[in-house]
């Protein structure tokens, strides 16, 4: 599926030529026919995602425009607070909780007519790159069921694949978009950090998460961030700057734009993937573009970096599952036993192995030695990127070191499974935009993903880039 | 004059104090909910307050402005800080974190000038989030022995400022002047109310002892200290009880202790074997603050004169000693400001700050008696048409009817002037009727006096001002 | 990076997340939480010492609301997810020798 659906959609919805209800009736469709297969979903919302498509007709009925999104069936990973529908982080400890509050995504996507058809599977507290972490069951691949979405955001991205939804969004804190987007074969954004609200969306490395949106093609994942960016006065760490149109970099093509190559990559990249990045490279200068070679010699260190600050934020934030106020709760004599018998209980293997090595980075007389050194390797990934990027524009890398894998192959050794993020996370520590955008296939068929680089806030850039690519992959098929 | 050192078999004590106090502000430090105390329980909360999944704190810009004021009365640098995490489990601390400041606090290197001379340096004033508040059901009331707890979360989020002093107390005494000093520059400045009984002031103390010249004692951090006085008796017990140990042979453990106003003792409260590990980082869900040198400079000109400046005025203006009870008294309940206005509108300074002293200890720190009023109730004063004791009473009959005349109401009670010439003539009948006394009163034995002014109160049936009774037996003494 | 990580160490870091290990569990983390310190010993060879750490990717500043009221949750909605409600309150069972 490569053609664009969402603005196709919202043009008919608001030109009065299609009716939302109609649209949504499709994708439903298609969720009852294969939903059970995949797994993508936590929750489908039938019956409320009926009554909004109804109130949108109604809204264009009226001669009034419900907005960029007009009956858009649009599907949200379950770690972004939906009111008074669960949102569970794929986690036990908040399997039945349902959110007094709607996250600002949620609101900008209400206020653009989109129709939420449901909440999409992760890996629990979105730590993994498999969705295999699920205390749900794991999501599969639809376009080859055997194996795995990629992760965190599996659900999301096998939900676009496959047709349940026209878009989705995820989040992103270490490849969590474009791995998955890589994976499944569509299109995945992570946006300058700052520039989508974390307002609602649960916490799990607060300084590295980003929303955004996963599409079928540039075009709709231009239209969708736009949609959710802006300034959110309710997130401290909000750009407080407005967004820019993407439109004009849909067709701006790539013409004089300097395209970096990182010499010094980390290896790993099979042979397949590296293949179609390096046609990625032709392509772009076939089509007008630079390469230009450029070092970035933290690159090596940012999957230590990432793996030290991560989990040190993520002890943090998920200490508040205690089962005091909301969540499970495991009853035991006292609070100390309670605390320790419910989040026991509640968080599978992976949460907790990420806690204790968060934990264990950030106490007494380890903090130097770990978190505070992470820090700094972090800067030097900073450093390292802003002098590149005094020569290049944009650079290119694979999104992830594989096409999608089997079921179980990696969950034995979680290191295994943390260099799956090997290329996505140094955006993350740099707060850079970054996305992946699909580019061929590789090993079985299999779609491999080419990730575009950018400078902070670098945005119409990376898109122009993503956009050419997208152009120069249709026309090879 | 400092306060008098304590020593105890031979040994002083060390003691700095962290002061908690909330500050009046409408809101919470990281959200909308109100700062209020006293609601129906779990009533001001959002999912800040709650620590909810996805919640995020956005920082009060008032709250800033107040623990500047704060920094600024005590002399601080106030700089760029951060907020850092101080991660522990605790039911009432709903993220399992407070947001707190750890390596980089808004306001560091102050000093509180006490009122006897003395001064305590402060290392650093910085902001930080309150808890909630936990009820222990069954059992005793307190957490040992309790079936459960409940837990109210209005008061989670409320904006603290820790005051943390220098280990620069020596005594019971001067611990107290601190608090007290403290409470009196925080409440001038408008950041709290800082009422220790109603928690919105906490005070805890960290008390060592040691022969003096030696390093450092063990220290053990005192709670629950309820008042200003309580604070010197916790410190003296506690000072006490570790000498006890010391000249007994046995070491003082680092823990924190509960002082129990009701048996007048500290007790265990938890040990610190098992090390805190509060694992501070940076909070990434917010942001520096940066106060700039225009912002410092507009907290600044908008303070109010401090305490210790007021009682200076007040006493140059009454001719009071500045830290006698009088000009303390006043300036604590901040009705310096209502003397000066009585002695502009020409009343006595030195009547003025008995009379406001005394009269309106209950009737509020605000007058509603004009100053005019009570500086012309002074002049009959001191004009001899008024004693002390009838100015006294005008001025109680005032104090019901502000609006009243005190030249009426004295005229109403019949409070009368005595001619001048009817009590000269008293005194000398009063000298004709104890010539013993009235020689002894020559002699320079002031006991004397009171026999002659007596006589003559008695002939004038109280209406004399002994004051001017005083007078002319003076001048009726050979020189 | 020094010694590897013991099982001391470790469930002393269980206790402080409020995680409960068994031995069988505690041996197991030891292992993995070991191997992964090992391979993130690869920062080691940097010099850092000159180098600021970097707690975020944007130098906000100041970023503050005005003190103005908003409105609060509701109190019943928000007791309907707690799991031991009692009078308007969140129920724990007794708190012991934790006093922060
Ligand atoms: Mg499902
Ligand atoms: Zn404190």
């Amino acid at each position: 599926m490569t053609a664009g659906q969402i603005r196709p959609i919202a043009n008919s919805v608001r030109s009065g030529a299609a009716r939302a209800v109609d649209v949504l009736n499709g994708y439903l469709a298609r969720i009852d026919a294969r939903e059970a297969e995949i797994n993508a979903f936590n929750l489908v919302l039938h019956d409320e995602a009926r009554e909004r498509a109804e109130v949108i007709d109604a809204e264009v009925a009226a001669g009034r425009d419900p907005g960029v999104l007009a009956g858009v069936p649009i599907a949200l990973k379950d770690n972004m607070c939906t009111r008074g529908v669960p949102t569970t982080c794929s986690s036990k400890i908040l399997q039945d909780w349902r959110p007094p509050y709607d996250a600002t995504v949620v609101q900008r996507l209400a206020a653009a007519g989109a129709v939420i058809v449901g909440k999409t599977n992760l890996d629990e507290f979105a730590m993994g790159s498999s969705t295999e972490n699920s205390a749900f069951g794991p999501t599969r691949n639809p376009l080859d069921v055997t194996r795995v979405p990629g992760g965190s955001s599996g659900g999301s991205a096998a939900a676009v694949a496959a047709g349940f939804a026209a878009g989705s969004l995820g989040s992103d804190t270490g490849g969590s978009i474009r791995q998955p987007a890589a994976l499944c074969g569509v299109v995945g954004v992570k946006p300058t950090y700052g520039t989508v609200s974390r307002l609602g969306l649960v916490a799990f490395a607060s300084s590295l998460d980003q929303i955004g949106p996963f599409t079928t093609d540039v075009a709709d994942a231009a239209l969708l961030l736009e949609a959710i960016a802006g300034h959110d006065p309710g997130d401290s760490t909000s750009i407080p700057k407005p967004f820019p149109s993407l439109e004009p970099s849909l067709t701006r093509g790539v013409e004089g734009l300097r395209i970096g190559r990182i010499t010094d990559l980390p290896g790993g990249a099979d042979a397949d993937v590296q293949a179609r990045v390096d046609a990625a490279f032709d392509a772009l200068a076939a089509a007008g573009a630079t390469i230009v070679d450029v070092t970035i010699p933290a690159f090596t260190y940012g999957l230590t970096a990432y793996y030290l600050i991560a989990p040190a934020e993520a002890s943090s934030n998920l200490a508040r599952y205690d089962g005091v106020r909301y969540g499970m709760r495991v009853a035991a004599a006292d609070t100390n036993a309670m605390y320790s018998a419910t989040r026991s209980a509640g968080f599978g293997p992976e949460v907790r192995r990420r806690i204790m090595l968060g934990t264990y980075a950030l106490s007494a007389g380890y903090y130097d030695a770990y978190y505070g050194k992470a820090l700094k390797v972090r800067r030097l990934m900073a450093h390292d990127f802003d002098a590149a990027y005094a020569d290049v524009d944009v650079v290119l890398t694979p999104a992830s070191p594989s096409v999608a894998f089997p079921f179980g192959s990696k969950t034995s050794d979680p290191l295994a499974m943390y260099l799956c993020d090997t290329y996505t996370i140094p955006s993350n520590l740099t707060g850079h935009p970054a996305m992946s955008v699909p580019f061929g296939t590789g090993a079985d068929g299999l779609p491999v993903g080419v990730q575009v680089l950018a400078p902070a806030l670098g945005e119409a850039t990376m898109f122009a880039v993503a956009a050419e690519l997208e152009r120069a992959a249709g026309a090879a098929q | 004059m400092s306060a008098a050192p304590w020593m105890h078999e031979g040994f002083e004590m060390v003691v700095g104090l962290e002061v908690h106090v909330e500050l009046a502000t409408a809101t919470k430090l990281f959200s909308g909910s109100p700062n209020r105390f006293g609601d129906e329980p779990n009533t001001n909360i959002d999912p800040v307050t709650l620590g909810l999944p996805g919640a995020l704190p956005v920082l009060n810009r008032q709250a800033v402005e107040l623990a500047m004021r704060i920094g600024l009365a005590l002399g601080c640098t106030v700089q760029e800080c951060v907020f850092a995490r101080k991660n522990y489990f605790y039911p009432d601390m709903p993220k399992a974190y407070q947001i707190s400041q750890y390596d980089r606090p808004l306001n560091v290197d102050g000093r509180l000038d006490l009122p006897d001379g003395s001064s305590v340096g402060v290392e650093r004033a910085h902001l930080e989030e309150d808890t909630g508040k936990s009820t222990h059901i069954g059992g005793s009331g307190r957490i040992h022995g309790s079936e459960g707890s409940l837990i109210d979360f209005n008061r989670a989020g409320v904006p603290l400022v820790e005051i943390v002093s220098r280990p620069d107390i020596s005594s019971p005494d001067q611990a107290r002047l601190y608090a007290a000093e403290l409470r009196a520059i925080l409440v001038a400045v408008g950041a709290s109310d800082a009422r220790m009984e109603e928690g919105s002031m906490r005070v805890d103390a960290n008390v060592s002892v040691r022969r003096p010249g030696e390093p450092l004692g063990t220290r053990c951090e005192i709670k629950n200290v309820n008042s200003v006085r309580s604070l010197g008796r916790a410190i003296d017990y506690e000072a006490r009880r570790q000498v006890a140990l010391i000249t007994a042979g046995e070491s003082i453990r680092q823990e924190t202790r509960h002082w129990d106003e009701a048996d007048g003792r500290t007790h265990t409260l938890r040990t610190k074997e098992d090390a805190d590990d509060y694992r501070y980082f940076p909070e990434p869900d917010l942001v520096p603050v940066c106060p700039d040198a225009a912002w410092i400079d507009a907290v600044r000109a908008s303070l109010p004169p401090l305490p210790a400046q007021r009682r200076q005025q007040l006493a140059e203006a009454t001719g009071q000693a500045i830290d006698g009870e009088a000009v303390m008294t006043i300036v604590e309940r901040g009705q310096d400001a209502y003397v000066h206005a009585v002695i502009a509108a020409g009343g006595a300074g030195e009547r003025a700050v008995i009379h406001v002293k005394e009269a309106f200890a209950e009737a509020g720190i605000d007058p509603a008696l004009p100053a005019a009023t009570l500086a012309s109730l002074i002049a009959m004063e001191t004009g001899g048409q008024l004693t002390a004791t009838q100015a006294k009473t005008v001025l109680a009959d005032l104090i019901a009817q502000p609006n009243g005349d005190p030249v009426a109401i004295a005229a109403e009670r019949g409070f009368e002037a005595m001619a001048s010439d009817e009590l000269e003539a008293m005194v000398d009948a009063a000298i004709a009727a104890d010539p013993d006394a009235w020689e002894k009163f020559c002699a320079g034995e002031g006991k004397a006096m009171g026999a002659l002014v007596g006589h003559v109160m008695k002939a004038s049936r109280g209406q004399a001002d002994g004051k001017v009774v005083t007078a002319l037996l003076q001048a009726r003494r050979p020189t | 990076m020094s010694d590897r990580i013991t099982s001391e160490v470790v469930a002393k870091v269980a206790r402080l997340s409020r995680l409960d290990l068994d031995d069988a569990e505690l041996a197991a983390a030891t292992a993995q939480l070991g191997d992964m310190l090992d391979h993130f010993a690869d920062i080691d060879a940097l010099d850092l010492s000159s180098v600021e750490p970097m707690t975020q990717p944007f130098a906000l500043v100041n970023v503050m609301r005005d003190d103005v009221e908003q409105p609060t949750l509701d109190r019943d909605e928000v007791l309907l997810a707690a799991p031991d409600p009692v009078d308007g309150r969140f129920g724990v069972p007794p708190i012991l020798g934790i006093e922060p």
